[in-house]
């Protein structure tokens, strides 16, 4: 632990990290910083279906459905009771799901297969539920649930001690901090004790077993630590566009996340991050020059990615330098 | 007694659809161990091949039972060749890759055809029963999934390809020293698969109509059921089918479509508590 904090690597990610979160206000448009916000909220999501997925080993296809749910719950709670209450509630409510099903699936030894098409089937099933509360029925407290139009007019984030809410650049700050946050805390919790069990259980959970570690109770935790990272992923999101919709729920947007890690590099720390700012980055610039469906897109660089660099853009980078790299050093020699 | 007899056949109705989405999914998911997330997507082709058939003036039986499966049949063993057939043993990646497979076909239809929703005025009229009427349509589905049914256990049981899948399924290295060519045997049950998916689109485009994101409908309950339902294709899903639609279809007649739906999701997440490798896992273990 105490290595991991003091590594050259560590601390190169924290300033070259903070670097980025300080300095990008200074020369980005308010238009082009409204763009990164989201971007830091996307690799929020990144990260954490890579902490579950490329760390925990839970193939958690559905992650998405926990930053739809936290976006939900912190509109319904922001509208109710303020936006402070709003983010412990989207941290809160995915988590407490995450249990509730994690528990399910863990304790009954789900096979892994098995859990990633149940959490994409609740993820669909959410979907088509979020769109049939159009209903004025579906209203809690001041919030209506308003079906496929979403909650409009989410209130953005205010600290309590402040008499405005969040603007533009500090918005930015807090998603690019917390994004940071995420990263470094990832870092060291795979260097930490329960990190190192986690990470036995994803190689092989028998033996963890063995060892006297229970996988399940292992992967319950991971599972639900990664739900409330989404879930605050989720809420930062809805405050951001101070819209939520069912959408989040979508298959295709379950799907863009899963594309971003495995895109980025399974398991690899910084990897799902470079996946999702890529991805997002080309996708929105699709949507702008309508050269191409986003579906066809998405669904080819999915396969791409599959067939051709299992392993992501990150390690298969990595392994072009190092290759680079060995060339130079004989050609000194 | 009207009432009673309407609530059964509504429950047999749910039983049977279940059966009929999920029949060609759990062929490929009992044989090769994969879940085929195009699934939904192969069920839309099938569809848009039968509407586009029969506005074509093709016979509307024909366009069902030859046209949307053979149609489906091809897509299904293309994909097979060019990108399942790689991954074969990497169950995690064949998953993702159909996948990317279910965004391309999603992506494709809708820039050929458009979002319109597409369809064909369901044929066979209606039946009377007292004071209510029931679509004939109804009892066609219902027919067509005891068909199917009857069809693919004759195949699986009888038939010299139906001995060498099983014994594919099995145990896929002892089948390929006997000689059977285990590749043949993959191609030819995707394509089984991926023809009876196809004639399930067909068969529901009436009621429901096709658009290109049509397939995203069925998807949920269709992996539910073969989940639930474990290795065995045939008993597995039938059984889960059973279960699953009659939960399905009481609770939707006491509330809503969508509360029905979750609580067929609710009820076989209990179900994998209890039995983790879906009922076939535990029971009738060797069957079909």
């Amino acid at each position: 632990m105490k290595t991991e904090l003091t590594s050259p690597a560590f601390i190169a990610a924290l300033v070259i990290g903070g670097a980025i979160v300080f300095a990008a206000p200074l020369f980005l448009e308010t238009y082009d910083l409204f763009n990164f916000t989201v971007f830091a909220i996307m690799a929020m999501l990144a990260i954490s279906l890579n902490f579950v997925w490329g760390i925990g080993g839970i193939l958690s296809l559905g992650q998405a459905l926990f930053f739809g749910l936290g976006g939900y719950a912190y509109a319904i709670t922001a509208i109710n009771l303020g936006s402070g209450w709003g983010l412990l509630a989207a941290i809160a409510v995915p988590c407490l799901f995450a249990l509730i099903v994690g528990y399910v699936a863990f304790y009954g030894r789900i096979s892994d297969v098995y859990f990633g098409v149940v959490s994409l089937t609740i993820s669909l099933i959410l979907y088509n539920f979020v769109n049939s509360t159009s209903d004025a029925f579906y209203t809690i407290g001041a919030a209506r649930l308003g079906g496929y139009n979403g909650i409009p007019s989410v209130p953005p984030i205010q600290a309590p001690w402040a008499a405005q809410p969040l603007g533009f650049e500090a918005m930015y700050m807090l998603c690019a901090l917390t994004a940071l946050v995420f990263y470094l805390g990832v870092r060291l919790f795979v260097r930490a004790p329960f990190g190192r069990v986690i990470v036995a259980v994803r190689e092989n959970d028998l033996r963890a077993e063995l060892l006297g570690y229970d996988p399940r109770y292992h992967r319950l935790v991971v599972f639900a630590i990664g739900a409330a990272m989404s879930g605050l992923a989720g809420a930062f999101f809805a405050a951001w566009g101070a819209f939520i919709g069912p959408d989040t729920f979508s298959v295709s947007f379950a799907a863009q996340a899963i594309i971003w890690v495995l895109f980025g590099g399974l398991g690899t720390l910084i990897g799902p991050v470079v996946g999702a700012l890529s991805v997002s980055w080309f996708t929105t610039w699709l949507g702008e020059v309508r050269l191409l469906d986003p579906n066809i897109a998405l669904g080819l660089l999915f396969i791409i990615s599959v067939l051709l660099v299992p392993n992501g853009m990150v390690p298969a980078l990595r392994r072009v330098l190092e290759r680079l790299r060995i060339v130079k050093e004989r050609a000194d020699t | 007694m009207e009432i009673i007899a309407l609530s059964g056949i509504n429950i047999v109705y749910a039983v049977a659809s279940l059966f009929l989405l999920a029949a060609g999914l759990s062929i490929i998911f009992g044989m090769m161990g994969v879940i085929n997330l195009a699934h939904g997507e192969f069920l839309m082709l099938g569809g848009f091949a039968f509407v586009l058939s029969v506005n074509a003036g093709i016979n509307i039986w024909i366009s069902m039972f030859v046209v949307a499966p053979l149609v489906v049949m091809v897509i299904g063993m293309v994909m097979e060749r060019l990108i399942v057939r790689h991954l074969y043993g990497r169950t995690v990646e064949t998953i993702l890759a159909t996948w990317g497979v279910s965004l391309l076909l999603i992506g494709v239809t809708s820039v050929t055809l458009g979002y319109q929703q597409l369809g064909v005025s369901a044929p066979l009229g209606s039946v009377e029963i007292g004071d209510y009427r029931v679509g004939g349509y109804t009892f066609f589905i219902i027919g067509l999934a005891f068909a199917v049914l009857a069809f693919l256990y004759a195949i699986l049981r009888w038939s010299s390809f139906g001995l060498k899948a099983r014994g594919t399924m099995q145990s896929a290295s002892t089948a390929a020293t006997l000689g059977v060519n285990v590749g043949y045997v993959y191609s030819a049950t995707f394509g089984l698969g991926a023809a009876i998916s196809g004639l399930a689109g067909a068969a529901f485009a009436p009621i429901a109509g096709v658009t290109p994101v049509s397939g995203l409908t069925y998807i949920g309950k269709a992996f539910i059921t073969v989940i639930a339902g474990g290795p065995l294709p045939l008993i597995g899903t039938s059984t889960a089918s059973l279960l699953l639609g009659f939960i399905n279809a009481a609770v939707t007649a006491i509330s809503t479509p969508v509360l029905g739906e979750i609580a067929l999701l609710a009820a076989a997440i209990l179900l994998l508590r209890l039995l983790p490798a879906g009922i076939t896992g535990r029971f009738f273990r060797g069957g079909l």
